[in-house]
């Protein structure tokens, strides 16, 4: 592949699947306009869902009880265990139960704007609707949401909004949402309408005639490679900012389910487009192997600052307030501490790139309690935040009410993912694809709390009407016996590959050293100059893996390794991929910041002219140059404006 | 810092397993499972097989992580999971000795790894609160007063990582049952399945092979999210009232 010309353009996108009409009817039209599938014939449609997160396990847990029979796996030891448990912060719902002013219509308009209108209007309305019976669902369920003395639910507000419409469970909002799914779920498995594989990797998909039918799974216990055929392919597969090796993800988050259907015929939307966030705690030597993010909510209270003075490193204490940088509070006085997390995280790295970080290497600003704990006292503070204070203190061996805390900007999320239209559906029939793991809904920055309610909007209300539409419309017939056999021989070719190399540089260290490269070259700041250096490098690290990894062990057995060769791999490949989406789109959007396109007062500076479209890839082989389809995007309600903070 | 690890591994379930000594130096920064991260490392670089633990989230929160260190699960340090044990904590120059969760009901896959399904199996007895999609009533409807839903919450904190049954001298779940119970009994909408709840997962747990509860304490001890022992009181309660429910002499 050469730099100068490294990928096509192919045929334009359109997403026909959404209603035309008025934005607040177009979700209740496609409700009442999907075909039923007859209760009687349900538990002959097989669904096969592929993750147990927020996505997974309310799509499973739903279509469970609607009557389907539901396969679904996950590679933890259960399902409880899947990356969302971590979410920290809360989930946005339009509720206006403080009567701030806040509307289904805000809701959507926030999201628009927060995501740098580089998301579509419809898919964004019909999430901010369904957001209110999220919230019902959840309560129903039992999910122990943070409540006043009146006995009614609590809400804050989170970066990039000025209204109230944060429901929370104190700082552990992912787990307990996750909990109540996962409850809901294991109802199922005991009512025997969904069977679980957990320990289980999904690692291709069984394709008739260009139409997903099933997935070839290893279990990671016995090493045993397996496959499983179903009228319908769910992915909730999560996200992949590991790409990045440091971020705030689990360890085993991945994208090898994504990448591997990317290579049948599904697009990759946005690739480019990951979310850094401001609030993490910063590295601290070599041995790192993620970075642990600190709740935004964290920002309500907490003034970030560093010193006025490149170089001063006088302990925070010593330093007196009129030689203190409140940055956020100067720049953006109307959002303050408050910003998104794009613009939060940029200027967090430019006072750092000016020589005023404070902590190791000058990576880190701080986050100052003191002001709070006089105005609210400590009991409150405490109250508040106990909890994420502990887990500082833990890593740091700080004390966070006596010393401010460092913070630093991580990754965080991935807006990109498998290309969907308004049924969640991607461009391989029968493969649906939901929460992070697919593209839509946040365009170029995801506003926080907002990812919760896509995978539970997705998973628990979406999902299992559009699946029952296309179940309704197809009759899917047997899967011939040579579609399972090529798809097995495909995985096992791979395994052995990975087993076979034997050469003299570990899984981890290609892992490493593609995240740094990702991180330099494709991370929160990009140049034009340093993505084409990276379209380079990555490739011969690919190369070099193939030829040089050593994968210890065995296959037929747990090991560890080789699932993350595997991961890793995947990784290779997609990376490549996220580096020529970076480089086509030459204007700043989101989180993502072309150094070329900014204002004169260092704004990211958009494109709209150029760049009002979704950018979906479509896989052209190995060491091919892959094929963009733009799908324009078109803003009726949400006109586009400059993102000003101010 | 300079430690000596002296690590459990085992092939397999019908492996005997035994006792490996391994030489680390390490940051006083790194975190106990980033340790042996870096131990890893170094035994595949050699071409040697390294060591299979369990963990994901690395933030104290998906209870994946699980190993017993110097015969406490999760380690020295109170109210903390494995992944967030830190190195500082630790004397330099020791041994540490490194195993995996032991109970009948977790049988051992592989080195530090063990099945935990059984709690799974738990919940799936009973441990939810019926609450169909879409059919939820409006979330103002139904009120909590603020000292229930705060004893809810603490319950519902349990990450169902099983060190409360690896510490228990009779491997018993009733701690992490116990809590699922205390957790969903409190609520209002877990009102109506409250006795039916509480009496299938007992039986699940069971017959599952975990051990009677004989009030030790060892598990709230090793909890690394202090989940209380007054939750064990509130299930034998429920149970208790439950039989009455269900004696129809009564
Ligand atoms: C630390 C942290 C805090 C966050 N806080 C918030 C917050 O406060 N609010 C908010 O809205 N969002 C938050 N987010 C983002 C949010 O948690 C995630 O975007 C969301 O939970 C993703 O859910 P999911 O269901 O799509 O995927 P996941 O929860 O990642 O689930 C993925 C599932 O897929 C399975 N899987 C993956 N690949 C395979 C395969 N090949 N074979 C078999 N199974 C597979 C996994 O086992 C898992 O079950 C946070 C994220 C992080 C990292
Ligand atoms: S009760 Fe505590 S020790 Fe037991 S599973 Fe829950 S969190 Fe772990
Ligand atoms: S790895 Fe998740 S709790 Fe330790």
């Amino acid at each position: 592949m050469t730099v100068h010309n490294p990928y096509l353009v192919g045929a334009p996108l359109a997403d026909t699947k959404a209603p035309a009409g008025p934005i607040e009817n177009r979700w209740t039209t496609r409700k009442f306009e999907a075909r039923l599938v007859n209760p009687a014939n349900k538990r002959k449609k097989t669904i096969i869902v592929v993750g147990t997160g927020l996505a997974g396990g309310s799509a499973a847990a739903t279509l469970g009880e609607q009557g389907y029979r539901v396969i679904q796996f996950c590679f933890q030891d259960s399902p409880r265990r899947a990356h969302s448990i971590a979410a920290q912060g809360g989930i946005n719902a339009a509720k206006n139960y403080r009567n701030d002013g806040d509307s289904v219509y805000r809701l959507f308009y926030d999201t628009v704007k927060g995501g740098d209108y580089r998301a579509r209007e419809s898919n964004v309305h019909r999430l901010a609707e369904i957001s209110t019976q999220i919230i019902d669902q959840c309560v129903a369920q039992g999910v122990p949401f943070a409540r006043e003395y009146g006995g009614l639910l609590d809400n804050r507000s989170f970066g990039g909004t000025q209204v109230s419409r944060t429901f929370y469970a104190r700082g552990q909002t992912g787990q307990q949402l996750l909990l109540g799914a996962y409850q809901a779920l294991m109802r199922q498995v005991g009512a025997g309408t969904v069977e679980l594989h957990a320990r289980h990797e999904m690692l291709d998909l069984i394709m008739v005639d260009g139409v997903a039918r099933g997935v070839v799974v290893r279990d990671l216990v016995t090493g045993a490679i397996g496959s499983h055929t179903a009228d319908a392919v769910v992915l909730a597969t999560g996200g992949y900012a590991n790409v990045y090796f440091l971020s705030t993800n689990a360890m085993g988050s991945n994208v090898t389910a994504a990448w591997r259907a990317h290579r049948h015929g599904a697009y990759f939307g946005n690739p480019c487009f990951t979310q850094i966030h401001p609030t993490c705690i910063p590295p601290s030597g070599d041995h790192q192997s993620k970075l642990t993010l600190m709740s935004e909510s964290l920002r309500n209270d907490g003034r970030v600052w560093v010193p006025e003075r490149a170089g001063d490193d006088r302990p925070p204490g010593d330093i007196p307030e009129h030689e203190r940088d409140y940055f956020l509070e100067r720049r953006y006085p109307a959002f303050g501490n408050l910003v998104p997390r794009d613009i939060a995280s940029r200027a967090a790295k430019n006072v750092c790139d000016e020589g005023r970080g404070v902590g190791p290497g000058g990576l880190g600003v701080y986050l100052d309690f003191a002001e709070a704990m006089t105005r609210l006292g400590p009991d409150v503070v405490k109250a508040k935040y106990a909890n994420l204070f502990t887990m500082y203190e833990r890593i740091t061996g700080e004390n966070p009410y006596r010393v401010p805390m460092r913070i630093y900007p991580a990754v965080h999320y991935t807006m990109g993912g498998l290309w969907v239209d308004y049924d969640l559906q991607s461009t391989v029939p029968g493969l649906f694809v939901i929460g992070e793991a697919n593209f839509s809904d946040h365009g170029a920055n995801r506003l926080g709390a907002s990812a919760l309610m896509q995978g539970l909007a997705d998973g628990y209300f979406v999902l299992p009407t559009t699946i029952g539409d296309y179940l309704a419309r197809t009759s899917a017939g047997e899967v011939p016996a040579t579609a399972i056999e090529e798809a097995e021989n495909r995985v096992t070719a791979t395994i052995d590959r990975l087993l076979s190399i034997r050469g003299d540089r570990t899984v981890d260290s290609f892992h490493r050293r593609l995240g740094h490269l990702m991180w330099e070259y494709c991370g929160m700041e990009r140049t034009a100059e340093g993505l084409r250096k990276a379209a380079e490098l990555v490739p011969a690290l690919r190369a070099e893996f193939w030829s040089r990894v050593d994968v210890p062990g065995s296959g037929t057995d747990l090991n560890q390794s080789l699932e993350r060769a595997g991961r890793v791999a995947d990784f290779l490949e997609l990376a490549e991929l996220m580096v020529i989406d970076a480089l086509h789109r030459a204007e700043s959007a989101g989180g993502h910041f072309r150094a070329e396109s900014q204002t004169a007062d260092g704004e990211a500076e958009r494109d709209d002219e150029n760049f009002a479209y979704v950018a979906a890839w479509e896989w052209n082989g190995p060491d091919r140059p892959p094929i963009l389809h733009p799908e324009a995007l078109e803003f009726e309600y949400a006109h586009p404006s400059t993102r000003s903070y101010k | 810092m300079k430690f000596t690890l002296r690590i459990w591994r085992q092939r397999g379930p019908r492996d005997r397993g035994r006792l490996v000594d391994y030489p680390i130096e390490i940051s006083p920064d790194a975190s106990f499972l980033e340790m042996l991260d870096v131990l890893n490392e170094r035994l595949a670089g050699a071409g040697d097989e390294p060591i299979a633990f369990d963990h994901d989230c690395r933030e104290g929160i998906c209870g994946m992580c699980s190993l017993v260190i110097d015969g406490t699960p999760h380690g020295p340090e109170q109210a903390t999971t494995t992944c967030q044990l830190h190195m500082r904590k630790f004397a330099d120059g020791r041994t540490i000795t490194v195993e995996p969760w032991r109970a009948k009901a977790f049988p051992v896959v592989k080195d530090l790894v063990v099945d935990r399904s059984a709690f799974d199996r738990i919940i799936r007895a009973g441990g939810y609160i019926t609450a169909p999609t879409g059919t939820a009533p409006e979330a103002h409807s139904i009120p909590v007063p603020k000292p229930d839903a705060d004893l809810a919450f603490q319950a519902a904190e349990c990450i169902g990582c099983g060190a409360c049954v690896a510490a228990c001298p009779n491997g018993s779940a009733m701690l992490f049952t116990a809590a699922k119970a205390t957790h969903l009994g409190l609520l209002p909408q877990g009102a109506p399945e409250r006795y039916s709840r509480a009496v299938g997962m007992i039986a699940a747990h069971d017959e599952l092979g975990f051990g009677g509860c004989t009030n030790t304490g060892e598990c709230t001890a090793a909890c690394p999210k202090e989940i209380p022992q007054d939750v064990i009181g509130r299930l034998n309660k429920d149970l208790l009232r439950a039989a009455r429910h269900h004696d129809p002499g009564a």
